[in-house]
């Protein structure tokens, strides 16, 4: 066997294609959701980590810098096989999105942080000035600015929690990847994991070029 | 009991261990156009950003507006509403357009319709001189346009107090004459002025009184003729001495 036909062999690749496609499905699903609910969670963490009481801020501290510090593969192992001891029996997809939300929300915090922190004083001071409240002040002049500002690193964050999908596959989620080792196996040809590295690239690389673009235009705007 | 519409008592602030205002008591009367002047670090800025509190200050001192006192929680976005303010670097909305950026507080303070609100932006972009910039973003225009879009923004509330914190420093000169003469006309509307400012010449012909300050503390209060004329304390003499004759 030579080179092509282990690992280009179209034959297998051909015949693995539909569950590449399923594994696919799950990914982008498994992707999104995890993506939003980061947000989500990630915004809620940056206004506690900003604007509540002492001992809330500091928590919301410790919560971001563990979860940015722990492995997301040790995360999923606990979620997925260790929760079910004290009761908490997730599926595969709710471990995965659980553990892909927890980490990206700590991440996403940070972001959003950035983004309001760079936002000059004199903003803050003439929407306080005009009479708006805390949350108006947020809404209408704070983060329509910051947003622009961290849409290229939360980009890069969205990029990773997409790739830190193929994690899943050890809590036999049958994803992207988890579907390219079972076809794998199945045909005992590895053609199947190159034609699952080409998907993730064909989806991946189109969004690692835009947040180059992104950057590139906005220090423009900043010259 | 409070005589002043802008009733200032006992006003103490401090920057760590800085004491930034000594005890400034200050009276200003409805209608009223008081120019603050001082060397830089007199507290003049701190001065007027404590009277809408976006200075805290000590808990013993006081500011009344209208009698209403400046204190946090509920009344403060009351008395901010009624305080409008304009700043040296202007601080409008660059993600919004001038239209936007006066609409804004209306809209969301006053709960002004959309109709009415983009009506009084172009009223006062009118009154500004400016109703042909309505569509662009602030940073198309000069620093003067800026700042004339953001007294407008600060009018559109329809405030009765306006706080001017060194209108003009930031400005090229030939852009300054354009800003003070808004500030002019406003004067004749009977609103209340507070002008932190270093233009001595629009100090002497608009203001109803003139402030030293120095070191923190209120040096001498008179009316512009006075106070450029005969001042009685050394401290503005030599202050005057400095930006006057050169």
């Amino acid at each position: 066997m030579d080179l092509f036909e282990t690992f280009l062999n179209f034959e297998v690749l051909a015949r693995s294609f539909p569950m590449l496609l399923k594994g696919l499905w799950l990914t982008l699903k498994l992707g999104a959701a995890s993506i939003l609910a980061g947000l989500v969670l990630g915004l809620a963490l940056c206004m506690m980590r900003l604007y509540s009481v002492r001992p809330v801020q500091i928590l919301t501290r410790i919560y971001i810098d563990v979860f940015r510090s722990i492995p997301l593969l040790v995360l999923l192992i606990i979620v997925y096989y260790a929760l079910p001891f004290v009761g908490v029996r997730l599926s595969p997809f709710a471990s995965a999105m659980t553990a892909l939300t927890m980490v990206s929300g700590a991440y996403t915090a940070e972001i959003f942080r950035s983004g309001i922190e760079a936002i000059p004083k004199g903003q803050f001071e003439a929407a306080a000035a005009l009479g708006l409240g805390h949350r108006q002040t947020m809404v209408d002049v704070i983060l329509p600015q910051s947003i622009r500002m961290v849409i290229p690193p939360l980009t890069n964050n969205s990029i990773n929690v997409v790739k830190d999908t193929a994690l899943a596959s050890v809590v036999a989620m049958p994803d992207l990847l988890k579907q390219a080792t079972q076809a794998q196996a199945l045909a005992a040809n590895p053609s199947p994991l190159i034609g699952a590295a080409a998907i993730y690239l064909a989806f991946l690389l189109p969004l690692v070029l835009l947040v180059s673009r992104l950057e590139r235009r906005l220090n423009r705007g900043k010259a | 009991m409070m005589s002043g519409y802008i009733s200032i008592r006992n006003l103490q602030k401090f920057y760590g261990h800085y004491h930034a205002l000594r005890g400034i008591d200050l009276e200003i009367a409805r209608g009223e156009v008081v120019c603050v002047v001082g060397p830089s670090g007199s507290g003049k800025s701190t001065l007027i950003r404590c009277i809408n509190r976006l200075e805290d200050f000590f808990a013993d001192s006081a500011i009344h507006v209208d009698g209403v006192p400046v204190l946090p929680g509920a009344n403060l976005a009351k008395v901010r509403a009624e305080v409008g303010m304009v700043f040296q670097s202007f601080n409008l909305f660059p993600h919004l357009t001038v239209r936007q950026n006066i609409m804004l507080a209306p809209r969301r303070v006053r709960g002004t319709t959309k109709a009415a609100a983009a009506a009084q932006a172009d009223q006062l972009l009118a009154r500004v001189g400016l109703e042909s910039q309505a569509e662009k973003y602030p940073s198309g225009l000069s620093g003067g346009q800026q700042q004339r879009v953001a007294i407008a923004r600060a009018l559109a509330m329809e405030p009765q107090v306006l706080l001017f914190d060194e209108p003009t420093s930031a400005l090229d000169p030939e852009m300054v004459g354009e800003v003070l003469d808004v500030m002019r006309d406003l004067a004749q509307t009977g609103v209340t002025m507070v002008v932190v400012t270093h233009e001595m010449g629009f100090a002497r012909q608009v203001a109803d009184r003139v402030i030293f300050m120095d070191g923190g503390e209120v040096i001498e209060s008179a009316p512009p003729a006075e106070f450029f004329s005969a001042p009685r304390e050394t401290r503005t003499r030599n202050f005057l001495h400095a930006v006057l004759d050169h």
